[in-house]
């Protein structure tokens, strides 16, 4: 089976399309291992840029005191600066005065390697669309719900916890679904700090195998199924999340 | 009905004030209610009826004046919110169900999440409420899954569920069509009739006429005359309230 891939895709590099990760052993194991940091970076930046985006919305809503202040600063910075400038800026210039551990053989190790860096630096940047991604969907939380929290005796905080925050997180989804797509894009940047995610090991592929239009189109596939899981799994999320009656989409 | 006016009121308004920026909604509110009294609020829109509910419950904060729920001082600012809302319950125009829980989750919550009852007690009495307002067979439905009547009748069993001594009912038909109407008046009549002190605010004359004890007439956020039904609807002796009866009756 793997062999007779492996056949085909050598058969097509004869006519003129070289797909060497489909039959060089070095090159998959390459390509695989951009496609798993590529993953990794996902993964990891959606989650903690998804809790960075709930708390910051959070403050915001329920503090109007020094902790909202650091929040819009925040935002301010994160959203209006440029990723690779800010990943740059925590590889390079966070990164240079950090603690310097020693590996094995004696060499200096940062304690914070280059993919750490990439999530930190992801996070915070999508993290700051999240803030007002959140923000947005409490907004739109008619406030009667809340009033008739308060009502039963629900003081503001269990309010918002029990009444608002599910209500919201309903009307964040399109808006979600936007931030996460830019997000996936986004991982790409890592490349910058030496990130051996997609873009990094697909250069090291066509530099070595001299297939750049072959692989250029292998990326652009690779990012649309990618975005287009993104987009899926929030969509079943939201379908699953659907209330009668309430919210865009109730079919009414 | 048959309590004596002189018996201590349960709530108390003197002298309240309330401005939204430069507006002046109430300018001067007094009130008593005695337990177990039916107490219909009317007047023209925008004359501050809500507004007087809400400041009862102490969801509208007040500028002048005293209000007394009991022992309660509402407008302290050491205030007990979850011992005044445990004595006072409220039902909206708008219902305002919880459109994420069950209609049982939304009977239930608050006494058990709030008063911190234990979850098996509160949801038989939740359950036998829903009976009481003959949704038994709705408990596991979503509010957006039920007509506005039903809705409604939700919103009062919720009410009714945190036992509180009294509901204020803000319009409660208002949303409604004709035909719900009836159901949801039913519905509080039978709160009123088991012994609930009740404070409507109401714009169904005839359902004021008959179950009410006592009629507040409001305008411009003064009360301008308050009366027995019957001495109301007959005798009114404002030309303000008289000029407004013979607009809706």
């Amino acid at each position: 089976m793997i062999t007779d891939i492996q056949t085909f895709f050598r058969e097509l590099a004869a006519s003129g399309v070289n797909l060497t990760i489909f039959y060089d052993a070095f090159d998959f194991d390459r390509f695989v291992t951009g496609l798993g940091n590529t993953l990794l970076l996902i993964l990891a930046s959606s989650f903690f840029s998804i809790v960075i985006g709930a708390a910051g919305a959070a403050v915001l809503t329920l503090s109007k005191g020094p902790a909202a202040a650091v929040v819009r600063g925040y935002v301010a910075v994160f959203r209006n600066t440029p990723l690779l400038v800010q990943m740059y800026f925590f590889y390079f210039a966070v990164g240079s005065i950090m603690p310097v551990g020693q590996n094995e053989i004696g060499l200096p190790q940062p304690l914070i390697g280059s993919f750490a860096w990439a999530v930190i630096s992801l996070s915070l940047y999508s993290g700051a669309f999240n803030v007002e991604t959140f923000r947005a969907g409490v907004g739109a939380v008619h406030s009667s719900y809340e009033e008739a929290a308060l009502a039963l005796g629900y003081n503001r905080r269990q309010a918002f916890f029990s009444v608002t925050v599910p209500l919201a997180l309903r009307f964040s989804f399109a808006s979600l679904a936007n931030n996460l797509v830019d997000l996936t894009k986004a991982t790409t940047v890592a490349y910058a700090v030496g990130v051996a995610e997609l873009l990094y090991v697909s250069n090291q592929i066509w530099s070595d195998s001299l297939n750049t239009i072959e692989m250029m189109n292998v990326m652009l596939l690779i990012y649309l199924v990618l975005t287009g899981a993104v987009v899926f799994i929030i969509n079943r999320v939201e379908a699953a999340m659907r209330l009668p009656g309430f919210g865009l989409g109730d079919g009414q | 009905m048959t309590l004596s006016s002189n018996s201590q009121p349960l709530i108390s308004l003197r002298g309240v004030r309330k401005s939204f920026g430069s507006f002046e909604v109430l300018r001067g509110i007094d009130m008593d209610v005695r337990k177990g009294e039916v107490v219909a609020i009317i007047g023209p829109s925008g004359s501050g009826k809500s507004t007087i509910l809400r400041t009862i419950n102490g969801l509208t904060p007040i500028n002048e004046g005293t209000i007394n729920v009991g022992e309660i001082k509402v407008s302290d600012p050491k205030l007990d919110q979850v011992k005044l809302r445990h004595r006072v319950g409220m039902v909206f125009q708008q219902y305002n169900l919880f459109p994420h829980k069950t209609v049982l989750e939304n009977v239930a919550m608050a006494p058990i999440q709030v008063l911190k009852q234990p979850r098996r007690q509160v949801e038989d009495r939740a359950r036998k409420l829903l009976a009481e307002m003959r949704l038994p067979d709705k408990a596991d439905a979503y509010p957006g899954e039920l007509s506005g009547g039903q809705q409604q009748r939700v919103a009062i069993a919720r009410a009714l569920c945190m036992e509180p001594e009294v509901i204020l009912f803000d319009e409660v038909t208002a949303a409604l069509d004709p035909e719900m109407v009836k159901e949801v008046l039913s519905a509080v009549r039978k709160v009123a009739e088991d012994g609930m002190t009740c404070i409507l605010v109401t714009h169904e004359m005839g359902f004021a006429r008959e179950a009410a004890d006592h009629i507040y007439f409001t305008d411009r956020g003064v009360i301008v005359e308050h009366a027995p039904p019957a001495e109301f609807f007959t005798r009114a002796s404002d030309p303000r309230t008289r000029e407004f009866l013979s607009k809706v009756l």
